[in-house]
């Protein structure tokens, strides 16, 4: 094979790839008013609040505390920078501005991949090595709308609430940097946040979040349901759902930054 | 003879230019226990999961009650799926419910009976397999033997007309063995069930069959009763009734060359 079909080869697998995660979001959007309360059936809501337990309320802690670092790392380095051209006050801007746009969003739709994608994937998978999947369609239940959708609808909601909690600690972290360096109250620090964040800066970070959730549970579901094999293949799905949903992510965002920056230009 | 409540035409299998199953074809009547047997690798599983609807063959047709099932609409393969209950070998009990909620979940998602009833359905589909006080239990919590009951009494709760069953003694000691064939049995006289069971243990087969299907690397060799089945002379059946293994090198070269090296290894000590 030469270099070229290879490249070929990859391109093909690549699509087919995207192809079947796009055509398991649509499965998973048509199945999801069977997961909402009122609508939908007896049991899947509940499926959905605990699945959101485990991908938001647990994942609390860990968000706060590596926004708080990261705030307070992201106001350092541009203070050590800023303070030589009498610009220490930018800091605030960059902080407030770089959180919601950008390192919110990121910074949980990573932490989710490594906590919840994962662990998507060794479920689903675990659940095909020993053929309960299996035993769902003999048993005429949709895995997509039995498994699948209670996990898609309760990232859709906790994702975005976990992003707006990761700007919160941030721009707190940035307070505290501003605090120490320069003694400016926290009041006035946040009166100096809200006038530099737009309304847009906030949307357009959820809007993010909100693909970044999609990414993370359909990559994670999509290798668990392509785990053929033993426990062997389990460890190795949740790795490649890691990897791959990490690598997502990160090109949607770069999509999406590219799309804001000449929207907004 | 009335129409078979299962019948397989032509089934053919390839995978990846591989043929798995060679135009299979078989029947099976309402109310009979045939018992599908064959060595490791024969098919025996690959034609249970392309019966049941779980995959697609490459050629031939799988029909249940009369309807295609590879080629009928869902609501007809629902109403299908909902008619057949399947025993899987790793049991397939869902880990993350109770012994009584894996009993319960195909009366909740696929009937509109009431919870007071599906209770009541559930302890009975439990006390009819031996299981009627562990309920409460998490699957990881049983037996391997009370793990296949769970997982009978999962298959049956909706009464289905046909149950199929995957290597139903795998792992099991025999006296857990023989009280599962006493189960099929009950089954099969009680409801009278259409029971379809894949296996190798040729005690079992003959204990609860009517009829015994022999698959041999991917085609079917015999279908007859089972004593009929016991006096066939086919070679293939002999080996396997009488328990007499294949040489595990076929090749002669390569049985010389052995023979050299285990004779090069004698002189070295």
């Amino acid at each position: 094979m030469n270099a070229l079909e290879a490249i070929g080869n990859g391109v093909i697998r690549g699509l087919a790839y995207v192809g079947g995660l796009t055509l398991q979001f649509w499965s998973e959007v048509q199945a999801t008013p069977r997961v909402l309360p009122i609508l939908g059936k007896r049991g899947r809501w509940r499926t959905a609040l605990r699945q959101m337990a485990a991908i938001g309320v647990d994942a609390l802690p860990i968000v706060a505390i590596l926004s708080v670092c990261a705030g307070f790392i992201l106001a350092m380095q541009t203070g050590a920078v800023l303070r030589r051209y009498g610009a220490l006050q930018y800091v605030m801007d960059v902080v407030g501005v770089g959180f919601t746009r950008e390192l919110g969003p990121i910074l949980t739709a990573l932490i989710v991949c490594g906590r919840s994608g994962s662990a998507f994937s060794a479920e689903i998978g675990t659940m095909v090595v020993t053929s309960e999947i299996d035993a769902m369609r003999t048993m005429a239940l949709d895995p997509i709308e039995f498994v699948l959708t209670p996990k898609y609808v309760a990232a859709m909601i906790v994702i975005p609430c976990l992003s707006i909690i990761s700007n919160t600690f941030g721009i707190l972290a940035g307070g505290a940097f501003m605090h120490i360096t320069t003694r400016i109250a926290l009041p006035m620090y946040l009166r100096y946040i809200f006038n530099a964040i737009e309304l847009r800066d906030v949307l357009s970070g959820l809007l993010k979040s909100v693909v970044f959730a999609a990414i993370i549970v359909n990559v994670g579901c999509m290798e668990g349901l392509r785990v053929k094999g033993g426990p062997d293949a389990v460890g190795r799905s949740t790795t490649s759902a890691v990897v791959r949903s990490t690598y997502l992510v990160i090109l949607a965002d770069a999509f999406f930054t590219a799309i804001f920056y000449l929207v907004h230009k | 003879m009335a129409d078979p409540i299962i019948s397989v035409e032509g089934l053919t299998v390839e995978y990846e230019g591989k043929r798995v199953l060679n135009s299979v074809s078989l029947d099976i009547q309402s109310g009979e226990v045939m018992v599908l047997v064959g060595g490791s690798g024969s098919g025996k599983t690959t034609m249970l999961r392309h019966i049941i609807g779980l995959e697609r063959p490459t050629t031939g047709t799988i029909r249940i009650k009369g309807i295609d099932i590879n080629g009928c609409s869902k609501a007809e393969l629902v109403a299908i799926r909902r008619s057949m209950g399947v025993a899987f070998q790793e049991c397939a009990l869902f880990n993350s419910m109770s012994v009584e909620e894996n009993i319960a979940l195909p009366l909740h998602e696929l009937t509109d009976l009431a919870d007071s009833v599906i209770e009541i359905m559930t302890y009975m589909k439990l006390a009819a397999v031996g299981l009627g006080e562990t309920g409460k239990l998490m699957p990881p919590e049983l037996s391997g033997g009370m793990k296949k009951r769970a997982a009978v009494a999962r298959a049956t709760a909706l009464d289905p007309e046909i149950l199929v069953f995957d290597e139903p003694s795998a792992g099991l000691d025999p006296i857990v063995a023989a009280g599962l064939d006493e189960l099929i049995l009950f089954l099969k006289h009680a409801f009278q069930m259409t029971i379809l069971v894949v296996s190798h243990e040729m005690a079992s087969a003959f204990r609860i069959a009517d009829r015994i299907a022999m698959l041999d690397r991917g085609t079917l060799i015999a279908v007859d009763g089972k004593d009929t089945f016991r006096a066939n002379a086919n070679p293939r059946i002999r080996q396997f009734l009488d328990r007499v293994s294949d040489p595990i090198i076929e090749s002669p070269a390569v049985q010389d060359r052995v023979r050299a090296l285990a004779g090069l290894m004698g002189a070295t000590r």
